[in-house]
């Protein structure tokens, strides 16, 4: 980043405040593909990237559709004696209906299918105005800060996991294979990791503010 | 003149603003309550986490038996049987990501009532391994939600979740929101009194 201790003389719009450590900086968009790095605790404060928000939406689209795949479609099957089961994750999701347990279900159904879900639909929302150049859609500024609350509550990846870790669990059981959903759950965390990677955070607050000129 | 940063959008603002006016974000110069919010939530997590510990986790029906293993027994269970990276990641996961994350919220959260300006970027970067690494303990609660929807095989075989299993659930929960509850800008609050040229004062 730029100059640590700025001239506070300066308008505060030409100030960039680190989140993280609260060091204040001269404000020096980078260029594409170059990042913004907070000198004094690390933080990346801002990462554009070439095309970032049409490759950000493309990836969402994707997603949307993985995970309703994923959703529908058994993600593991198991075969002991002749007797078969195939879940799928809605399954996996109501497997503690009943009792108190309900709120387990809902709570699982939304880590791995809800909030992934609700954080793709979002950012489609927040980014395909700004992308097409026009004014910010109808409350982007809520639904943005919406899809980052959520962010660590999706969970999907961490499902992936478990599902492995299932499969090994029960393997001296039953015989236990992985259905169709495994693999777009495996599909879905590749192209989140790289969205995550291509969203730049202050581009888009920036853009959000200031619709036509970016 | 003072200043009062946005800690969501990064944007500036006068001192006195309420409300960030890019993103809506409020504004606090150093968010002190933060840290009551951080105990609280701390306090249930690990309330929760002993109830997670006793309760069975598992119920495994078979032929001639019912098996009730809790978090610690199934890993146990698990290495015994020969699948000792499994057992591992569960233990990793269910028993030593939480409980370190209890100690390193709870060392934060000191460290900042008695500021010492020591290990400033050991703290940040203690405090960002927390918040990415606590997510993974809800594995567990995800082995235990896909066992029990896929091994219900008649008389033949049927797990069903335990007790252990919301508590478990519950104490991950309060303790990913201590975490985010916490500013970690206060960790970096001694440097900018010591060094009065390289900030803006940060006091109201
Ligand atoms: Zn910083
Ligand atoms: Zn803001």
């Amino acid at each position: 980043m730029n100059d640590l201790a700025p001239d506070t003389s300066l308008p505060l719009a030409e100030l960039i405040v680190c989140p993280q450590c609260d060091a204040a900086y001269h404000l020096k968009v980078p260029a594409h593909g170059e990042r913004a790095i907070c000198q004094r605790c690390g933080k990346v404060l801002i990462a554009p990237r070439r095309n970032a928000g049409l490759r950000i939406i493309a990836v969402s689209l994707a997603v949307v559709f993985l995970i309703t795949g994923a959703a529908v479609f058994p993600f593991l099957t198991i075969d002991a004696a002749g007797n078969k089961n195939a879940v799928s994750v809605i399954d996996a999701a109501l497997a503690f209906v009943g009792g108190p347990m309900i709120l387990l279900s809902l709570t699982t159904a939304a880590l791995i299918i809800v909030v992934p879900l609700a954080r793709m639909l979002l950012t489609i929302y927040v980014l395909v105005p700004l992308v097409l150049d026009r004014p910010p859609a109808r409350h982007a500024v809520k639904a943005f800060r919406l899809s980052e609350a959520l962010r660590p509550w999706s969970m999907a990846e961490i499902f992936v996991i478990g599902c492995a870790i299932a499969l090994v669990k029960v393997a001296d059981l039953a015989t236990v294979g992985f259905g169709p959903a495994f693999w777009m759950f495996g599909i879905l965390v590749v192209l989140v990791i790289a969205q995550d990677n291509f969203m730049c955070k202050w581009s888009v607050w920036n853009a959000l503010e200031r619709p036509r000129r970016s | 003149m003072g200043i009062v940063a946005c800690t969501r959008c990064t944007k500036a603002w006068p001192l006195g603003t309420q409300v960030c006016g890019r993103c809506g974000h409020a504004l606090v110069s150093r968010d002190r309550m933060s840290l009551q919010r951080v105990w609280a939530f701390w306090v249930l997590g690990v309330i929760c986490y002993v109830p997670a510990n006793i309760y069975p986790m598992l119920k495994t029906q078979t032929l001639f038996q019912v098996d009730e293993s809790t978090i610690i027994g199934g890993a146990v269970e698990l290495a015994t049987h020969g699948n000792l990276g499994i057992a591992a990641i569960i233990l990793f996961a269910s028993v030593v990501i939480p409980l370190g994350k209890f100690w390193a919220v709870a060392f934060l959260a000191l460290s900042v009532q008695q500021p010492t300006g020591r290990g400033r970027h050991q703290r940040q970067v203690l405090y960002e391994i927390v918040e990415y690494i606590g997510r993974w303990s809800m594995i567990d609660i995800f082995v235990v939600a896909i066992l029990s929807s896929l091994v219900q095989l008649n008389t033949l075989a049927s797990i069903h979740p335990g007790t252990a299993a919301m508590f478990f659930a519950l104490s991950v929960i309060f303790t990913m929101l201590a975490a985010q509850a916490f500013d970690s800008r206060m960790i970096w609050d001694v440097q900018a009194k010591t060094k009065p040229t390289g900030d803006r004062g940060s006091e109201t």
